[in-house]
């Protein structure tokens, strides 16, 4: 049966309960499984742990019960998605449970002993891959981010008509992983790929058969045939049990559940990236193929929900990364963008990888409006969003790498002020 | 978020210049979207009249070749039975195809093809000392037409087949209502219907107007191939050649750009030139300081 589309609210639990703004209008049925587990009991625990043993080993671990971290499910249907809970997370590593998803015809099930990835087109062998022909080439490990190339979008169209959004409302569609697998180069050579080819289609084994055309300079460069994440085989989610993986670019061009590889010597024109993944720009034109990430970073500490609860010392903390090489620094600004100071890089600071900064503040108890802004390798500094419109119009699609501004009002609540 | 934008976008009606009508892509402005559509139409019919020459040859080879070879071959134990999930698609129509237009995005040009040479050079380098590893299986013709589907921009890979837009109607209203309205202007999922007046492509500044087949979409092909591989959401990948090529005429109907009693095929769908082909441009972001 199809569901109706509903427009629902993104809230979590957790921002209701924080009951800052009384237009969160949530169903039970709108965030589903979120909604399940945070109506729990608070767990219990012993008043003295060290007077008693504790639990025995487990085959397969588990969080603290105190912890719940949940993705946000915006709409349950097969075309939809789900956001990493980006202000919970630590460091840069994604849980592989909490890895956002973006999927066009749900998560299918895929049996690993009858997967078979099919190579054919502009090849001197067409040829038919099992998975352990797949894990038996050398293998290479990367952290890299995956972003989804619209990220970011109800940050910049929202235009100060909402302060009660969290980060992982608005860009819990980037993860960062370890991604290990066969370098695509190392495929492409062993099949023979023609010196003509230019492109080559990457297609999936989900309802949608999801396609993309990918160039093949990207094969030659840093593309990886992927089988597992954070050192175990992918999630379902994620393309169990191989997907693409292009460090660097929007989330979809990256196909899971891979099935196909097609070289040819011009693009495909699938839906995905004539309809859907295209920029429109002033002047009645829309970028085609638009697929590295720019530089973006984003304050996932203090942000709403959250609220300070005394003045003084804070670690305003968050994420940088860019599709186009490393990031070499990040600016914080608590005053609206007046000064900037640099924040501290976690090493190590890894190409095409989210990368943790921190700046120590001291609150002083009145209103103050935090920003951060990244600069890569090439120069390139995070836009603010009135850059971005004169660039792309204000109703672009995708790619948003806007500066998002935060406002801690003086009660020590923090509300998003884009 | 493409689902945030159109969830939103649906709540504003496409703006239309009269209410009423048949076919509300002639209804969405005054002359010039109902000169070019009736100019669309008549560039198809021209093609449509212009290739019976190339179709007496190739549709009728092609249920030839296909009925044949089995029977002619005796080899049918020896043809990979295909999986219920996996129908062998018909066996695509060989070309000529029209030739692709120039200013398609991603014809590399002189300096993007060498700089993919140097790639391709460089990783070749990179791997040099690794051995060649001989791993996985020979790919045989049956099994790579049992997945082979795609379709080019210039028709490439379009099967043997026909259908008409009385057709593809009857087909609409049977399979694709629900999600995508009576007039193909939204319902659950996404709007299909809908031209913008003078084909103007506004869509980076004003969030009135809808994307849609015939506002944004740039090759006609493109609708036949997901139309095939994914729809209907209920049974993906089930309609044959025949029922696809009859609901992407119906579609292109409703948006103007084929007149009732208008069919397509092989020959006839990669020559429609959509209204927005020509909008589109390669990436130029190519960071440094510049926002683009």
């Amino acid at each position: 049966m199809v569901k109706k589309r509903e427009t629902r609210v993104l809230t979590t639990r957790r921002e209701m309960l924080a009951g800052a703004v009384g237009t969160a209008a949530v169903s039970a049925a709108a965030v589903g499984s979120a909604q399940q587990t945070s109506g729990r009991v608070r767990p219990r625990a012993p008043e003295d742990p060290t007077k008693m043993q504790g639990r025995v080993p487990s085959p397969v671990g588990t969080r603290s019960a105190f912890e719940t971290p949940e993705r946000l499910v915006r709409v349950l249907e097969p075309s939809s998605s789900s956001r990493t809970p980006l202000q919970y997370l630590q460091g840069v590593v994604t849980p592989a449970d909490l890895h956002f998803e973006r999927h066009h015809g749900g998560v299918p099930t895929i049996d690993p002993e009858r997967y078979e990835l099919l190579i054919h087109g502009l090849v001197e062998r067409p040829t038919v891959f099992r998975l352990a022909d797949l894990k038996q080439f050398p293998a290479e490990s990367r952290l890299r981010f995956l972003e989804c190339s619209g990220n970011g979008g109800t940050a910049f169209q929202n235009q100060g008509r909402r302060r009660d959004l969290s980060p992982q409302q608005m860009d819990g569609l980037t993860s960062t992983s370890e991604w290990t697998g066969v370098p695509l180069k190392l495929i492409f050579r062993e099949v023979g790929a023609l010196p003509e080819a230019s492109w080559f289609l990457a297609e999936a084994m989900d309802a949608a058969v999801m396609t993309r055309s990918v160039p093949m300079e990207k094969a030659w460069d840093d593309a990886i045939l992927a089988y597992a994440q954070n050192g175990e085989p992918l999630r379902p989610e994620q393309g169990y049990p191989v997907r693409l993986f292009l460090p660097g670019w929007e989330g979809n061009a990256s196909v899971k559940w891979l099935r196909r590889l097609k070289l040819a010597d011009r693009p495909f024109m699938t839906r995905e990236e004539t309809s859907k993944y295209t920029d429109p720009l002033p002047g009645g034109k829309a970028r085609m193929f638009s697929f590295t990430m720019d530089a973006k970073s984003l304050i996932t500490f203090p942000t709403f929900p959250e609220r300070l609860e005394r003045r003084g010392l804070w670690e305003i903390r968050g994420i940088a990364w860019t599709g186009r090489g490393r990031i070499t620094r990040v600016e914080v600004s608590t005053d609206g963008g007046e000064r900037w100071e640099d924040a501290e890089l976690q090493e190590p600071v890894l190409p095409k990888c989210h990368v943790r900064f921190r700046k120590l503040w001291k609150w002083d108890g009145r209103g103050a409006t935090l920003m951060s802004r990244a600069t890569d390798e090439t120069g390139y500094l995070q836009p603010t969003r009135e850059e971005l419109w004169r660039a792309r119009g204000s109703y672009t699609r995708y790619h948003y790498n806007q500066i998002r501004p935060w406002r801690v009002e003086p009660n020590g609540q923090v509300f998003f002020a884009g | 978020m493409q689902d945030i934008l159109s969830t939103s976008l649906r709540r504003e009606p496409l703006r239309r210049a009269s209410p009423s009508g048949r076919s509300p892509a002639r209804h969405t402005g005054p002359a010039a979207p109902r000169k070019r559509a009736s100019r669309l139409a008549a560039a198809v019919l021209t093609a449509l009249g212009g290739c019976t020459a190339e179709e007496s040859s190739a549709p009728s080879a092609q249920p030839a070749a296909i009925a044949s070879q089995p029977a002619a071959t005796g080899l049918e134990s020896a043809v990979p039975a295909p999986s219920p999930a996996e129908p062998t698609p018909p066996r695509a129509v060989p070309g000529p195809w029209p030739e692709l237009h120039p200013g398609m995005p991603g014809l590399l040009s002189e300096a993007e093809l060498a700089a993919l040479r140097a790639a391709r050079e460089r990783a070749l380098a990179e791997i040099a000392d690794l051995p060649g590893f001989g791993f996985g299986e020979p790919a045989s013709p049956e099994r790579i037409a049992a997945w082979d589907i795609e379709i080019g921009p210039d028709g490439e890979g379009l099967p043997a087949g026909r259908g008409s837009v009385e057709r593809g109607q009857t087909l609409y209203r049977l399979q694709c209502v629900q999600c995508h309205g009576a007039q193909g202007e939204g319902a659950d999922y996404e709007a299909l219907v809908g031209r913008v007046p003078g084909d103007a492509f506004p869509f980076s500044e004003d969030r009135r107007w809808l994307i849609t087949v015939g506002s944004y979409w740039p090759y006609a092909t493109t609708l036949f191939d997901y139309i095939r591989r994914a729809m209907p959401q209920a049974a993906p990948g089930t309609l044959p050649a025949d029922d696809v090529y009859a609901l992407t005429a119906y579609i292109l109907q409703l948006n103007g750009l084929l007149e009732p009693g208008d069919s397509l095929d092989a020959r006839t769908l990669p020559r429609i030139v959509m209204p927005a082909r020509d909008r589109f441009v390669s990436d130029d972001r190519r960071g440094g300081p510049e926002v683009r």
